[in-house]
């Protein structure tokens, strides 16, 4: 199908929204009405026609606008893109995987011709036609992993494997959840999930760890995980939070519906040829409390999570404060009738809001 | 009092040990203020690691540079900060060779910033040994203006270069060789609550 790009913003204005086609694709990321940690871990091999699992990297109507803001993002911080020296190679293979997973997977907005290590690729959304010579950093622009992820939706942690762990030790990082590639850079996979409340107790980081040691090549893996935003922020980052935190307390009962935003993180996991290293994109999607509530049962559902959801992850989260309001919103949305079960919305199955 | 043993924590959080004599070509003890006190017990121990060992001592105000002297190191340096011993720190590492053991005790600040230049010289930070001594004061990383402020004592307090209100973290990083500092008042600015004094 041909994607329509939106003209939007994810700052100042915040003209962004969702078309109807992103609201019924929009990743839900609770499949019964409680929420507590787990791996969650699925192969990453397709998934429903036009949803966001049916490619490699996604690519919707979002794109060209997210891209802007990624570059808005690097031009005030170039620091929120870093790799360490060793990693230039596993950089290559992240853009060898992204051009030809583009180029196959949507022919019609991407092109990549291979002679050899001459390479030509071609970015039709954003404009870009550059020749190069694959493993020849001085023929593109950037180096490797900034070229292609400055073309493509998410945050890209580049994580490199030695001594039975994973070590942070590249990324672009422009739409985080509140964390900081800069201070985190060089750490291993306990230490740069160490803020992190319960999932250490509940032994989530160790099984996780082992899952994504042996991810092979050719066999992606997928998790979904999610947070909260006031406004539909991308640049949600530790570095900007004296100047965007404040945004958390401009939320009114009347402006909730429109100002709180579901914010889904589809993870992916991929391993890397050359370098047997691992990228993990974490590709964030944005949906208002008002549009997940035209979803009857996801309307439903998200009171219920929200409501009973421990106090240390609506802290880490980052809503403790608001969650009442929160729930006086959600509330109406709630007639008390079961839900189906699994993340998707259902929207023949399930009956309208009884109220 | 110069042992304090600090609560448990999250997994970012440098650990510290005890120092102890370890079979090596040559030895290399970097210590602050009662760090030195760290370097005393292990002479104590094992007198014949000194025929091998340098002694880098920032003594900070602190008297006990004549008690390392009389353990006769190989070589003593005193240095009034770790800035001003940073060259020569990079020198003696940088002409190591292997089996070069090395010994660093004394505040965190000090201890994390001599470890981050042993990593960058290439020694595994798993081999080298930490005994902390003295402050608990931390080296803060003002994650807005990245910005350092050394010797902070207490939680919140005021970056010394962007002056925002920062809380004090667990979060470490080793290249940093800080603690990460948050602003506490950005959703409400001016809600800063008093400041209490780190693990009072």
């Amino acid at each position: 199908m041909t994607i329509q790009f939106n003209d939007e913003t994810f700052r100042d204005d915040y003209s962004f929204s969702n078309s109807q086609r992103a609201k019924d694709r929009f990743p839900f990321p609770f499949h019964e009405d409680s929420y507590m940690y787990s791996i969650n871990m699925e192969q990453h091999q397709g998934g429903p026609a036009d949803s966001i699992y049916e490619k490699r990297f996604d690519v919707d109507e979002h794109y060209i606008a997210e891209m802007r803001d990624r570059a808005l993002v690097l031009a005030d911080d170039p620091l929120r893109c870093q790799s360490l020296p060793h990693m230039t190679l596993a950089g290559w293979d992240l853009l060898e995987l992204i051009m030809i997973s583009k180029s196959e997977d949507y022919p019609e907005l991407f092109e990549l011709h291979r002679d050899g290590s001459k390479w030509h690729w071609i970015n039709k959304p954003m404009g870009i036609e550059d020749h190069f010579v694959f493993m020849d950093e001085t023929t593109l622009p950037y180096g490797p992993m900034e070229y292609i992820t400055r073309q493509t939706q998410g945050d890209f942690c580049v994580l490199d494997q030695r001594e039975d762990n994973l070590w942070m030790d590249a990324g672009m990082v422009t739409t985080q959840a509140d964390w900081s590639l800069d201070f985190d850079i060089g750490m291993n996979f306990f230490e740069w999930h160490a803020p992190v409340p319960l999932a250490h107790e509940k032994g989530i980081f160790k099984r996780a760890l082992k899952f994504l040691l042996s991810i092979q090549q050719g066999a992606p893996a997928r998790r979904l995980n999610w947070t909260m935003t006031v406004n539909p922020l991308l640049d949600t980052s530790p570095e900007n939070y004296h100047k965007w935190g404040v945004q958390k307390n401009s939320l009114t009962p009347e402006n909730l519906g429109s100002k709180q935003h579901l914010r889904v993180e589809l993870q992916t996991f991929f391993r890397l040829p050359r370098s047997n290293g691992l990228v993990f994109p974490i590709r964030c999607y944005l949906m208002s409390f008002q549009d997940i509530m035209s979803k009857p049962k996801w309307g439903r559902r998200l009171h219920r999570v929200v409501r009973d959801l421990p106090e240390e992850l609506a802290t880490y989260k980052g809503f403790i404060d608001k969650r009442p309001m929160m729930l006086d919103f959600l509330a109406q949305y709630d007639d008390g009738l079961p839900t189906s079960f699994g993340v998707w919305p259902d929207d023949h199955s399930e009956p309208s809001l009884q109220k | 009092m110069s042992v304090f043993k600090f609560p448990e924590s999250i997994r970012s959080r440098p650990v510290y040990g005890i120092l102890e004599p370890r079979p090596g070509r040559s030895h290399l003890m970097i210590a602050d203020c009662e760090g030195a006190e760290a370097i005393l017990d292990l002479a104590a121990q094992a007198s014949d690691l000194m025929a091998n060992t340098h002694i880098i001592f920032i003594p900070n105000g602190t008297l006990f540079g004549p008690k390392l002297q009389e353990l006769n190191p190989a070589q003593y340096y005193e240095g009034p900060s770790f800035a001003a011993a940073l060259s020569r720190i990079q020198r003696v590492l940088s002409d190591a060779v292997m089996g070069l053991q090395i010994y660093l005790t004394g505040t965190e600040g000090m201890m994390g910033q001599a470890q981050n230049e042993a990593m960058q010289a290439g020694y595994d930070y798993t081999a080298i040994q930490t005994e902390h001594r003295g402050s608990v004061a931390r080296r803060m990383q003002c994650v807005h203006c990245k910005g350092i402020t050394e010797d902070v004592i207490i939680d919140p307090f005021e970056c010394s270069h962007c002056g925002l209100n920062l809380f004090v973290r667990d979060h470490y990083s080793r290249r940093i060789a800080a603690f990460q500092g948050v602003c506490i008042d950005a959703e409400d600015p001016g809600n800063v609550p008093a400041s209490v004094e780190l693990y009072s």
